[in-house]
């Protein structure tokens, strides 16, 4: 995977929790245009290991100058964000990998409805670059918890006009997802990125109301999850590795110098599927990819958020 | 590669169409071994070897301007060759961008590529060609910026659109297919487009095929080679077409064979394109006679033992029925049967 060397330019404290970072590559080249829902892989070198986390571009397509990522500084999580938000200073450098879109606008849809929770919002930023490009129809709903928590809610505003609904949890204001997705001409998209309890509710609803399958479209990149140590076996490489609480299985590969493939790195993109061979134990599967019955087969696991309580699990790699 | 010479040549008609020593030298050879398997085999888009058709991602040759214009010619005659939907419009505008930049960089000599902002000057030398447009303003240009690059670009190209969990073939300027094609209708998706392949249709390889270009990234094109035969040096061998050309099949003889027999190889290429995220599928076409092919005995043996085990499937698919026997028996006299080391080059 072709990687870039960044340096961070700028920061800013958009919201007590939210930090927008501004990078700039190390050989002062330009960087690639890309397609509005890019997101982009930030490594990270935390106490000698590697991290890797997914963050949506939100700048403009356009502007090869800079890179913007915005990143929520989960307390809970393996240390990524916190990492992000406390040892990354202006001038730090990063690797990133080049941008990839799962996310990426239905060009054939004659109006698109956004629906964003949170620090959802960001892939949508660029979206709109293409969207108001285009001249495509559309509408973006915007719902967060309370005024001091709405990113980049102002700037929005101002760039979408009427076309944006603001909706502060703690004022009241509720998005009624029913009336919305229950009142729009055929042909309509939706997109949602936000916190899974959102993501849920837009997708059962819009299945409930018989909106077609493919064009319902969610993002949502799950943090990789810790849990417990657990141990694998590796048939091809004939070894085997003991994957810590608080390193994901993929990361735990890639130490010890197997590289299955990955590019999304939170279980939506589906490239670093692996075969399980033999398992007596058990895997939890926090993915979005594989199909309820894959997961019940337990005869593949992705690597980059799933992880098992087992003493024997022989994957083919 | 700064002494380019283009040939006057001509690939209908009186098929004056030749290669060059240098050419030569230079052909995509498809065999490292004796044995023909269908596979996927791709690899990375990246450059190897200077002076190799590998060595940058468009590679311009000696038979551009003669190509160019056979290219127009068919457009002119069956103007359906080029297509387009209209949400393709970025990109067009992404394979302009990529093509004009990759060529402009890479033979300065012959293109070159100023920018004042999103005001572009393009000149192309060889052809004679000097516009300036507004990049990403469709009224600036007299056509399409797809069927503007396009026909200033040796081989066949098509825009895949990526959604609903495929691609779609939403744009095509497609006038030097070989026995796939563009009858091929704007918008089929990659299911129906590959359906007829024999061989590969089990359900697994293009499905694998699908997975691989929808994980395709920007900045990593990868590549594979492809081949057929085609009696003369024709380019355009489209199934519209085959009245014009499929009853050459029947005219070869064993006094002819070495002139009328080619070897068709294919390069395709994939890229991501950033601004659209759809994907370029590039096919580029190389020719080359029998008789060209065996100033390599090398080439002219390892062929031989390619025909002589070709499965007869392959064969039937590949529209090689009626010549074949004699392509072999052509090729036999290369062919002492002592071993030869794995690999494509000439010597
Ligand atoms: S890397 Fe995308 S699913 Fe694991």
């Amino acid at each position: 995977m072709s990687t870039l060397n960044v340096r961070v330019a700028a920061i800013e404290q958009v919201t007590p929790l939210v930090k927008h970072f501004t990078l700039m590559r190390e050989d002062g080249q330009h960087f690639p245009t890309f397609s509005g829902g890019s997101h982009v892989v930030v490594a990270m070198d935390i106490n000698g290991r590697t991290h890797r986390n997914a963050y949506s571009l939100m700048g403009s397509p356009d502007d090869t100058e800079a890179y913007h990522i915005s990143v929520r500084r989960q307390e809970h999580s393996r240390g990524g964000s916190v990492f992000m938000h406390d040892n990354v200073v202006e001038g730090s450098q990063l690797q990133i990998t080049m941008p990839v879109n799962l996310f990426s606008l239905s060009k054939m849809g004659r109006k698109h409805i956004l629906i964003a929770g949170g620090i959802g919002i960001t892939p949508f930023m660029s979206q709109l670059h293409d969207i108001q490009r285009n001249g495509y129809n559309y509408e973006l709903h915007y719902a967060f918890r309370s005024l001091e928590h709405g990113a980049f809610s102002d700037q929005l505003k101002a760039r979408c006009g009427n076309h944006a609904h603001i909706y502060v949890d703690r004022l009241g204001q509720k998005l009624d997802l029913r009336e919305l997705l229950g009142s729009q001409p055929l042909g309509t998209h939706v997109y949602v990125c936000g916190p899974s309890s959102m993501v849920t509710a837009v997708l059962e609803t819009a299945r409930e109301l018989g909106w077609p399958e493919n064009h319902i479209h969610s993002e949502q990149f799950t943090a990789p999850p810790m849990g417990d140590a657990f141990t694998v076996q590796l048939a091809k490489s004939k070894t085997e590795i003991t994957v810590p609480n608080d390193i994901t299985l993929l990361e735990a590969l890639e130490t010890a110098g197997v590289n299955p493939d990955s590019l999304c790195r939170g279980g939506a993109c589906g490239r670093c599927e692996l075969d399980v061979l033999e398992l007596d134990g058990e895997i939890f599967h926090h993915d979005h990819y594989l199909s309820d019955a894959e997961k019940a087969s337990n005869r593949k696991i992705m690597p980059c958020v799933s992880r098992a309580r087992c003493t024997h699990m022989l994957l083919d790699i | 590669m700064g002494c380019l010479a283009f040939k006057k040549e001509t690939f209908r008609d009186d098929y004056t169409y030749r290669n060059s020593p240098e050419a030569i030298h230079r052909f995509p050879f498809p065999f490292p071994e004796d044995k023909y398997m269908y596979s996927v085999n791709i690899e990375p888009h990246v450059s190897i070897k200077p002076g190799s058709v590998f060595e940058f991602p468009f590679d311009i040759d000696e038979h551009y301007v003669a190509e160019c214009q056979d290219k127009a010619i068919t457009l002119a005659k069956d103007p359906g060759r080029y297509a387009v939907l209209p949400h393709m419009m970025d990109a067009q505008w992404d394979v302009l961008e990529l093509i004009m930049e990759s060529l402009s960089r890479d033979y300065p000599d012959q293109f070159k590529l100023t920018k004042d902002g999103n005001r572009w000057t393009w000149h192309n030398l060889p052809l004679g060609i000097q516009d300036t447009f507004t990049f990403g303003d469709r009224s600036t240009m007299a056509m399409d910026p797809f069927e503007y690059i396009g026909r200033q670009t040796q081989g066949d190209f098509v825009l895949l659109d990526q959604r609903e969990g495929t691609l779609f073939a939403d744009a095509g300027c497609i006038t030097s297919q070989a026995d796939w094609s563009l009858a091929f209708d704007v918008g089929m998706s990659w299911h129906q487009w590959h359906a007829p392949v024999p061989r590969a249709t089990e359900i697994g390889v293009m499905d694998r095929a699908l997975k691989f270009m929808m994980n395709l990234q920007l900045g990593s094109p990868v590549r594979r080679l492809n081949w057929t035969m085609t009696i003369n040096p024709r380019l355009d061998t489209s199934p519209e077409n085959y009245p014009q050309w499929g009853t050459d099949r029947n005219t070869v003889t064993p006094e002819n064979a070495g002139d009328k027999i080619h070897l068709r190889v294919e390069l395709q290429t994939l890229f991501r394109l950033p601004r659209s995220n759809g994907i370029v599928f590039s096919i580029r076409c190389y020719l080359i006679s029998l008789n060209e092919l065996a100033t390599y005995p090398r080439w002219a043996k390892r062929f031989h033992r390619i025909l002589r085990e070709l499965h007869p499937d392959l064969i039937e698919y590949k529209g090689l029925t009626k010549f074949h026997q004699i392509a072999v028996d052509w090729l036999a006299r290369f062919d002492d049967g002592a071993a030869l080391e794995i690999g494509t080059q000439p010597e």
